[in-house]
């Protein structure tokens, strides 16, 4: 009984342990841009939410499509009327997991190369993408960048003939988060 | 010892949840409470001839060509109006994403108009939340048309029409979108004494969005007239059209018993009765430039 007790102890401060693995950003930075000799399209979102959880060395991102801010308002009515469709829409996900990655790096400060390898959901349809990016472990938070490319009509964002020449077949997407053990 | 494999096992569940948990459930909780604001209610900035609580945003211009043909009832002679139609040319600028000012120009009376239209409220959602978006319109018409009799001492104040409109307008749904409009016309001079100055009236209009860029859109005017000169059968004005987007340019395409294009003519002086054939086919063709970033 008495060695049941202590296995219990070493459980609970095992499991209290586990509610400190999370690392959070409310405030992260992702853009796309696409440039033809057209037009330029550049939108940025500055309210995406992420966390990534130091003990599973998995992550997720959850972005509102509506906050993309665009310089032009035309533009930015029209990416949410006719293209992300945000009103059907209003959510692009990401979940997913770094590969080859020792997860106890992330108590150690540091850059690392890494790669994520998770499912992308953009205007309801789901995609499975891997992609390289860079971590930085400094003071207690976690920087992460990576730049990738998502071919709009992949994710069934329809694009007129009449202004093909306008939106490029890629979207240069870029990441640039810091997170937070604090939520 | 059963009990104790018992007891080990269930002390092994947080384990095997927290390996399987959806961490995209996590970030829902975090998120912060925000306000979403209601855009597009219309595509363009006119119902079918009255106007739309939408506004040019900051820095944008709007050029809008409207056009009426005649009756369709004048029939083949006349290719059913086709030979015979009237330009009302204007201009909105958003000064501000909330305030637009515009002028244009009719042929009916020869009329020069001034507006503006203010934002007063939005629709919205989440941490706070508005169920309608109320704008305000004032309008100034100026018929620039020669007397009728030069030798009377005429005032240039006869020439002046002025309209206050409330534009009511929500958003029900990416599909649906209904728009009330309270208006008052005041004519500084009317045909008789029978006629009054003041013209009220209650607009209702409504659009069907079909597909990302098209819509079914539908204008009715109330019109409240207790007392008019003999001699002339006012007619509500009822409108039904199609919005066309296509990037930068919205074309409208309309039939209605209203030859006029500004709320002086299609509310107040609209004598077409669609019982009758007086119907006009019409389009609005409107083009947005951004003069200036805004943002």
């Amino acid at each position: 009984m008495r060695k049941l007790c202590i296995l219990i102890l070493f459980w609970g401060l095992y499991t209290a342990a586990f509610a400190q693995d999370k690392y959070f950003s409310k405030t992260g930075h992702v853009w796309f841009y696409s440039k033809t000799p057209v037009e330029v399209i550049e939108a940025h979102n500055n309210q995406v939410a992420s966390v990534i959880s130091t003990k599973t060395g998995s992550l997720a991102f959850e972005i509102i499509n509506k906050s993309f801010k665009f310089e032009r308002a035309l533009m930015e009515e029209h990416f949410n009327e006719n293209y992300i469709e945000s009103g059907k829409f209003p959510k692009s996900t990401f979940s997913g997991k770094f590969t080859d990655f020792d997860v106890t790096n992330f108590s150690k400060e540091g850059s690392y190369k890494v790669n994520v390898e998770g499912d992308l959901n953009i205007h309801g349809v789901k995609k499975h993408i891997k992609t390289p990016g860079t971590i930085d472990i400094k003071g207690g938070k976690i920087y992460a960048k990576s730049k990738f490319i998502v071919k709009p009509e992949d994710y069934g964002i329809e694009i007129p003939g009449l202004v093909r020449d306008k939106i490029g077949k890629n979207m240069d997407i870029t990441v640039d988060i810091i997170y937070s053990p604090n939520k | 010892m059963r009990k104790l494999k018992i007891i080990l096992l269930n002390l092994l569940l947080p384990f095997i949840l927290f390996a399987q948990e959806d961490l995209l459930n996590t970030l829902d909780s975090i998120a912060e409470p925000t306000t979403n604001y209601t855009a597009a209610t219309f595509k363009t900035t006119r119902v079918v001839t009255g106007h739309s609580i939408e506004s040019m945003k900051e820095g944008q211009l709007e050029f809008r060509i409207s056009h009426r043909f005649q009756k369709m009832n004048e029939g083949p002679g006349q290719l059913w109006g086709l030979d015979q139609s009237i330009i009302f040319l204007s201009l909105e600028y958003g000064v501000t994403d909330w305030l637009e000012f515009g002028v244009g120009r009719t042929p009916t009376e020869k009329t020069y108009n001034g507006f503006m239209k203010l934002g007063l409220y939005r629709q919205s959602t989440g941490k706070s939340s508005m169920p309608v978006s109320i704008s305000y319109l004032g309008e100034i018409d100026i018929n620039s048309a020669p007397f009728d009799d030069p030798t009377l001492n005429n005032f240039f104040t006869s020439r002046l029409t002025f309209v206050h409109q409330l534009l009511i307008a929500k958003k029900y749904s990416d599909e649906f979108s209904l728009q009330l409009t309270p208006t008052l016309i005041h004519r500084n001079i009317v045909l008789s004494s029978l006629d009054k100055n003041d013209i009220y009236s209650l607009g209702v209009g409504a659009r069907y969005k079909f597909n990302t860029r098209c819509s079914f859109n539908f204008e009715y005017f109330y019109v409240y007239r207790p007392s008019y000169s003999t001699g002339v059968t006012y007619n509500n004005p009822v409108s039904v059209g199609v919005d066309i987007e296509t990037g930068g340019h919205v074309f409208q395409i309309m039939l209605t018993n209203s030859l006029g294009m500004i709320s002086k003519h299609y509310i107040a002086d609209n004598v077409g009765d669609w019982r009758k054939g007086e119907i006009h086919l019409g389009f609005n063709i409107s083009r947005v430039f951004t003069l200036f970033g805004g943002k």
